[in-house]
């Protein structure tokens, strides 16, 4: 084995990867339960592609056959309605560890420097995930897919000038049609997957680069024995990879619970209107994403402002773009000295919960009629407003009020 | 920070109470039960007999009907199949679409996936809110869905009865009640019953594998059960001398 291994090692560096990348690699020991969301995606990602590749046996992307072929696999093929159920649950499990992953960054300032590249890379892999997402929603070919698609690409024709162009040219023809169906699987099963491969692999390199953050945000490369290895760091492989095979367990069970009990959650993860095919005569009474894109399509919404130049839907597009850009950002808006929310002051804490709520409050109003009352007081569409200004508030403001914010000192090592 | 992530969790717990709601109001709940093999088997009896005449269910085969609900090949072909059809073929009609526009004005959906894009509880109430309409073509109309192409094809089971609106005529109008005309074979709570299995049928039909689902569920809950456990129980060796 040694012999071989030397053999190995003076062709490929395979010791030297696992040594650098898992048996020497140092972690600090003090992660909490938001620092399982990062190997759980790998693990969705990972299911996802090999649920994706078995439904593609059976799968076809044809718009005439597509609908019946996702009925054929949860009917006729043995198994395939489990395959496609972790498929379509998968999605949503994929989000749900992106954003508390996300969410994790923002707690204990993970995006600040060193670390500024690893979070654009994850915001593009976010965008990627989106698109993949938009990309297969339509595959099904139901009514929700379809009508969705057709509303998300006419944001496009909101854009002065080309934007007409540059819908018909994704759709591939005047409207959502057996052209968009094609060109989406294949931007679903190939294009997609390969930039988020190698996009994830970027982001890993560079994790490893710099080394994980923690929840104090203190560096523990500053504190290191005699042998250079940091004194509140532990080697990934064993330490972490049973912790997060522990982890992975528990995200399973949950995974698995929704999968076989409520594969649609109410409508949730799977839209009743989507049982019924595409058909273009037939509007689904409201038009709605599903929910990892509702805080977006909530914000698009909210500007209803028709005497802005250009129009409502232009603005509302670039609310939604900038949105999602000022993400990117986030290292250079916050001028704090400290990392981690354990030693901010009132004012970041404040923030981000703020933040928080509304990101959830604005995911959940995009699935309802705007013009209705869910909430107290007001209209639908007037809590997005609020909603947007907060969302935006947070990010524009938050140069001042880091800056403001009394911290409490940084320890030299990790708390626990 | 323990009251941080207490929080953000419980700021998700009113999406999560919300979610299960579900835009079913105004209709009346139905009881699905899916290990009721006889209600299945009465249910797919009604389906056959009066719905597959002019609705498909182009999804379903015979033969998966008749494992599923516990119907041997001989009862399948004498009851539920016509004498042209085998076993595999899946459950289609011969009406032409062409035909059913100029007839009906649409051509009727099929009813493969009816349960799962209109819910139990909107099947169960629109086939409970028939009533007769003397100024609709077919004859009659619907209360949960207003002029309805559909004619009441259950009428014999369920007999003639009227609806009675308040407001003026016009205006906006309020369903008030019905008025019984003439009794049909069945009285109201054995029509209730019938359309429950009808429902039940409907929503089997579906989704086939709701059968299975919650049994394999079972067993996969206890093994990711012991799975945590034992993948807890080795963390905690692991860790021992972290601290």
């Amino acid at each position: 084995m040694a012999r071989f291994m030397e053999w190995i090692d003076e062709r490929f560096p395979a010791t030297k990867v696992w040594e650098e990348h898992l048996a020497k690699y140092y972690t600090p020991k003090n992660f909490n339960f938001w620092y399982y969301f990062g190997s759980l995606l790998l693990l969705v990602m990972v299911l996802q592609i090999v649920t994706g590749i078995v439904l593609t046996m059976h799968y076809k992307p044809d718009a005439s056959l597509a609908f019946a072929s996702v009925e054929y696999i949860m009917r006729d093929v043995p198994g395939g309605w489990f395959i496609r159920y972790l498929h379509s649950v998968g999605a949503s499990m994929m989000f749900l560890a992106v954003y508390l992953h996300m969410f994790r960054a923002m707690l204990y300032g993970s995006y600040k420097g060193p670390r500024e590249l690893i979070w654009i890379l994850g915001v593009i892999i976010y965008i990627a995930l989106m698109a993949e997402a938009f990309f297969g929603y339509l595959l099904p070919w139901g009514n929700m897919s379809y009508w969705g698609a057709q509303v998300i690409i006419s944001l496009f024709g909101a854009i002065p000038v080309v934007g007409e162009g540059l819908a018909e040219w994704i759709r591939g023809d005047f409207v959502v049609s057996d052209a968009t169906l094609n060109r989406f699987f294949a931007f679903h099963v190939i294009l997609l997957p390969l930039l988020l491969a190698l996009l994830v692999y970027l982001h890993i390199v560079a994790l490893h680069k710099t080394g994980s953050n923690n929840p104090d945000g203190v560096e523990i490369k500053k504190q290191k024995d005699d042998k250079g290895v940091p004194l509140d760091g532990i080697p990934f492989h064993p330490y972490y990879t049973v912790k997060d095979i522990f982890g992975a367990a528990v995200f399973m069970a949950i995974y698995l619970a929704i999968v076989f009990f409520a594969p649609e959650l109410s409508g949730w993860f799977l839209e009743k209107d989507n049982f019924e095919p595409a058909n273009i005569l037939l509007t689904p009474p409201d038009i709605v994403p599903l929910w990892y894109l509702t805080p977006y399509y909530s914000i698009l919404r909210a500007v209803t402002f028709e005497w802005l130049p250009g129009g409502a839907k232009l603005w509302g597009v670039m609310a939604m773009g900038l949105a999602i850009v000022l993400i990117f950002f986030l290292p250079w808006l916050d001028r704090s000295k400290v990392k981690s929310i354990r030693y901010r002051g009132w004012m970041y804490k404040t923030m981000l919960m703020l933040f928080a709520v509304t990101f959830v409050m604005l995911g959940y109003l995009g699935t309802k009629n705007p013009g209705h009352i869910d909430f107290f007081w007001f209209k639908n569409v007037v809590w997005a407003q609020i909603g947007l200004v907060i969302y935006f508030a947070f990010f524009l403001l938050m140069p001042i009020y880091t800056r403001l914010d009394r911290t409490k000192p940084e320890p030299d090592r990790l708390t626990g | 920070m323990k009251n941080l992530i207490k929080i953000a969790v419980l700021s998700l717990l009113p999406v999560l109470a919300m979610a299960s709601g579900g835009g079913d109001e105004g209709l009346d709940p139905v009881n699905i039960n899916l290990a009721d093999k006889a209600s299945l088997q009465r249910g797919a009896k009604t389906f056959v007999n009066y719905c597959l005449s002019c609705h498909s269910a182009a999804y379903m085969r015979y033969e998966r009907m008749g494992t599923d609900l516990g119907i041997n090949e001989q009862l399948l072909r004498e009851n539920l199949m016509l004498a042209t059809e085998k076993p595999g073929d899946t459950m289609t009609i011969t009406m032409p679409g062409d035909g059913a526009k100029k007839w009906f004005g649409v051509v009727p959906p099929d009813l493969s996936l009816t349960a799962r894009s209109k819910g139990p509880n909107w099947i169960y109430t629109y086939l409970r809110s028939f009533y007769w309409d003397k100024s609709s073509p077919t004859g009659w109309n619907n209360v949960l869905f207003p002029n309805v192409a559909m004619p009441h094809v259950l009428y014999r089971l369920q007999g003639y009865r009227e609806a009675e609106f308040e407001g003026a005529a016009g205006g906006l109008r309020h369903f008030a009640g019905y008025v019984e005309k003439t009794p049909g074979q069945m009285s109201n709570e054995e029509y209730d019953a019938a359309m429950r299995d009808l429902t039940n049928f409907m929503v089997y039909l579906a989704e086939p594998a709701k059968l299975v689902r919650y049994k394999i569920g079972v067993w996969v809950m206890i093994f990711m059960g012991v799975l945590v456990f034992l993948t807890y129980a080795t963390k905690k060796e692991y860790w021992r001398d972290v601290h």
